[in-house]
């Protein structure tokens, strides 16, 4: 019974933050462009290789 | 395909549409201060579609003067574009920006004035879902404890917690539901969200009640996964229609923002739309539309009333004449004196008109409703007849309330409740694939009842733009000297042949060319040879004067003629297969056009359509429609321009290329991307495909409860007993329901091999269209 008194508490305190973090990040426009952030994760930007030439892809 | 293929493909279908780039002054109307010096403005770029355009319009457009930071969404088809200063400065950054895109390859406009960024509804549904989420999951770990074997002291702490979670979690996420339901009840109507609220409400109450009489039954996990069931199928019905609708709105903007607007000391000034007064001077330069109803002051030129008549052939205006808003001034620069305000204008006009005749469809009730209007009087009867029954037997009413609600929980209608959405949201996914979109998901069930169809002519079942017909007469020099000289004017037939002849020689020849508005085109070579291009009175000299039909055009040299280009409408592509595709469902097709006769005549005998009208009016078309539905029948209408939108708001569904007018676009119930006409019968047949599988899932739905109610009439329906049937039912829904999306292989398949047999009957002298993608 008393560990119940504990793990009950802190369950829903982590279920609570999860619940939080979720509002929060919708509130920030995490999930206003769902499409944009499956392209931009792929992104690497200027980063490349070392000893690479300046050469990029543009967009075909 | 290639990411960015599909976006020049209907960035070119949308060409003849597309108006001048937003000015700077335009761009500085419509940003906004953000503060520390900077001013946003926010763009719709229709051409992004990948990882690749993000990374590039986000990385040049920084690199331009002034220009702060730019960032992309994808999913709305938006950017956003910082730039630091502040009013016209800000302006004419921007203005730069939107030209550098325009120079990258991507077309841009701004947004239209309805329009506003982010979507607070979508916000709601997903804040109530994570709400319920996070109680249901809480709450079923109690729960699961109680079943297995909580007792006493330990299962009331559990309830409680329970209740604790529960209680405004309950309140907050179904928030959605309990305000559908005041309203339907308020007006003495049922829809599927009043038993809904009723389960949801009763479940809760009664368990707070077994929970402080110490009882062993609580329902706090069933109203809770009810409810976040339930809103997973409204989030994702509300993310599909919102994906359609921005979509639609994306779609170049035609009417103006603002005007240029002549002073008393002849200063240019540029005015919003509601600033324009009756009796202002405005400044049309050739390309752009005209703002307000006006007459012409000053300056001839030829016009695109397409929007207004729906007919292609320009008009030839001089002053006097009088423009209604929204027709394209394609040659010359007039001075339009404004005769009405905007809120006045022919367009506010349809729109009038659209409002009066928007009874086509406000009859019609939607098919969960229909079906909660049975099943919930029948579910409510039942729950009494229950309570009755069990005082009758036993004496008991505390038993009988709850054996009674527990009727009420365990049949409340999680699978119906899921059973339209979700084949919906699939249904409209596929018809998203084809380049159809449907701003509705009632839009589907009325279209797969109709039994008549009405098609516009031009724009319609043709594209509304001219070609070449006897281009194969002329060596391809004298193509290419009428495409180079074509190119300077923006008259459609100059267009037609620009596109004929694009690229070869014409890039040697040194011409300077001037435009006669109203006329054509004149162009001096260096050797001094005088090319003229146009009317064959102008190009041939005045006297020379032939007959004139309007879709000729002349090429002379030094006034002797060279070559005599006929032009005429082409025929959609799928138009003929579309036809016969309707005609084997045993839908009747007919032809309602406000063009003369004999070109309807002669359309409607190349498609084999019996039925046609010409020279009819906006109002004429609504008054066929009506005597249409009459008879009994349900319409379709597909039409394109201003003058077919109160007739696509009277039918009982409506269809419209993307290329139509604004309104056209949003009284329509589903606006198509391609060319082909097959969109018609590909949305007919997928909307009927949704329709037998919702009626599938009401079936499915009652047959658990056929199996389900006696159980809790009998007094046997546990919360654990309840949970389980809840679930299983909504998934085996579900699942039923992604059948559409699985049978899609087969489907294709069968599509493509119906292509190629229209393809060999095929349209005479019509390219197959580009559709593929």
């Amino acid at each position: 019974m008393t560990n119940l008194l504990i793990l009950i508490p802190v369950a829903l305190f982590l279920g609570l933050l999860g619940l939080g973090a979720f509002l929060w990040s919708l509130k920030s426009g995490q999930y206003d462009d769902l499409e944009g952030a499956a392209w931009r994760v792929l992104d690497d930007g200027e980063d490349k290789p070392k000893g690479q030439d300046d050469r990029r892809d543009s967009a075909d | 395909m290639s990411c960015c293929a599909a976006g020049t493909e209907s960035a070119s279908e949308l060409d003849a549409l597309r108006s001048a780039l937003p000015v700077a002054d335009e761009l500085a109307l419509a940003s906004r201060s953000i503060g520390g010096g900077l001013r946003q403005c926010d763009l719709i770029v229709p051409g992004v579609h990948c990882g690749a355009c993000i990374a590039l319009l986000e990385k040049e457009l920084p690199k331009l003067e002034g220009i702060e930071r730019a960032r992309v969404n994808l999913s709305t088809r938006r950017i956003s574009v910082v730039a630091r200063g502040e009013g016209a400065a800000a302006g004419r950054m921007m203005a730069s920006a939107v030209e550098e895109m325009q120079a990258l390859g991507y077309a841009s406009h701004l947004p239209g004035p309805e329009d506003e960024m982010g979507d607070p509804v979508l916000r709601e549904l997903l804040r109530s879902l994570a709400v319920a989420g996070f109680a249901s999951m809480n709450v079923m770990l109690l729960s699961v404890s109680v079943w297995s074997g909580a007792e006493d002291a330990t299962r009331d702490l559990f309830h409680l917690i329970s209740a604790l979670i529960a209680g405004p979690a309950i309140l907050y996420a179904g928030r959605v539901f309990y305000r559908s339901a005041w309203q339907a009840v308020s007006h003495g109507r049922a829809n599927m969200d009043v038993p809904i609220t009723l389960g949801v409400l009763l479940a809760y109450a009664i368990s707070m009640f077994e929970t402080f009489s110490h009882g062993e039954h609580a329902y706090f996990d069933a109203s809770l996964t009810l409810l976040f069931f339930l809103l997973a199928g409204r989030t994702l019905d509300h993310m599909m229609r919102e994906k359609a609708r921005s979509a639609v709105r994306n779609l170049a903007n035609l009417s103006p923002r603002g005007a240029m607007v002549i002073g008393a000391d002849g200063a240019h000034d540029f005015r919003s739309l509601d600033e324009i007064e009756p009796g202002m001077m405005i400044a049309l330069a050739a390309g752009e539309r005209v703002p307000v109803d006006g007459i012409v002051a000053e300056g001839a030129g030829d016009m695109d009333f397409s929007l207004v008549n729906g007919e292609s052939e320009p008009v030839r205006v001089e002053a006097g004449a009088e423009v209604p808003a929204g027709t394209l001034n394609l040659t010359g620069s007039l001075v339009v004196q404004a005769s009405r305000a905007a809120r006045d204008s022919f367009l506010s006009e349809m729109v009038s008109m659209m409002e009066a005749a928007e009874s086509g469809r406000a009859g019609y009730r939607r098919i969960a409703d229909r079906a909660s209007s049975i099943y919930a009087p029948v579910v409510h009867l039942l729950a009494f007849l229950t309570f009755i029954g069990w005082i009758a037997a036993t004496g008991d009413w505390r038993q009988a309330t709850l054996i009674a609600v527990s009727v009420l929980i365990i049949t409340c209608p999680c699978a119906l409740g899921l059973a339209v959405p979700v084949v919906q949201v699939i249904a409209a996914g596929r018809l998203f694939e084809s380049g159809i979109m449907v701003k509705d998901g009632s839009a589907m069930e009325r279209l797969a009842e109709i039994d008549h169809a009405v098609f516009d002519k031009t724009g319609t079942l043709t594209r509304g733009r001219p070609v070449l017909l006897n281009g194969d007469a002329f060596s391809p020099s004298t193509l290419a000297l009428a495409a180079a000289i074509a190119r300077h004017s923006r008259h459609p037939l100059s267009k037609a042949l620009a596109s004929v002849a694009a690229g070869g020689e014409a890039g040697r020849l040194r011409l300077s060319v001037e435009e006669i508005a109203g006329e054509g085109l004149q162009a001096t070579a260096q050797d001094g040879t005088v090319y003229r291009l146009g009317r064959s009175s102008f190009a041939l000299g005045s006297e020379a004067d032939t007959q004139d039909s309007g879709s000729e055009v002349v090429l002379s040299r030094n006034d002797e003629e060279l070559a005599t280009f006929r032009f005429a409408d082409s025929v959609r592509s799928g138009a003929a297969a579309a036809m016969a595709d309707l005609a084997a469902r045993g839908i009747e097709a007919e032809i309602l056009s406000g063009d003369r006769e004999a070109p309807v005549a002669a359309l409607a005998r190349q498609l084999g359509m019996e039925h046609w009208t010409s020279r009819t009016r906006p109002a004429d078309k609504v008054a066929r429609l009506e005597a249409l539905r009459g008879d009994g029948q349900r319409v379709l209408m597909i039409g394109d321009g201003l003058n077919d939108a109160p007739a696509l708001s009277a039918a009982h569904v409506s269809m419209a290329p993307a290329s139509a007018a604004d309104v056209g676009r949003q009284a329509a119930d589903f606006v198509f991307l391609h060319d082909s006409l097959e969109a018609v019968p590909t949305a007919l047949s997928i909307s009927q495909r949704a329709n037998r599988l919702i009626r599938q899932n009401f079936a499915l739905a009652i047959a658990y409860n056929v199996v389900a109610v006696p159980l809790a009439v009998l007094g046997h329906a546990s919360p654990l007993v309840a949970a389980v049937a809840m679930s299983s039912s909504s998934i085996i829904v579900v699942l039923n329901s992604m059948r559409l999306k699985w049978a899609r292989a087969d489907r294709r398949a069968a599509a493509e091999h119906k292509r190629d047999l229209s393809s060999g009957r095929g349209t005479p002298g019509i390219p197959a269209g580009g559709v593929a993608s």
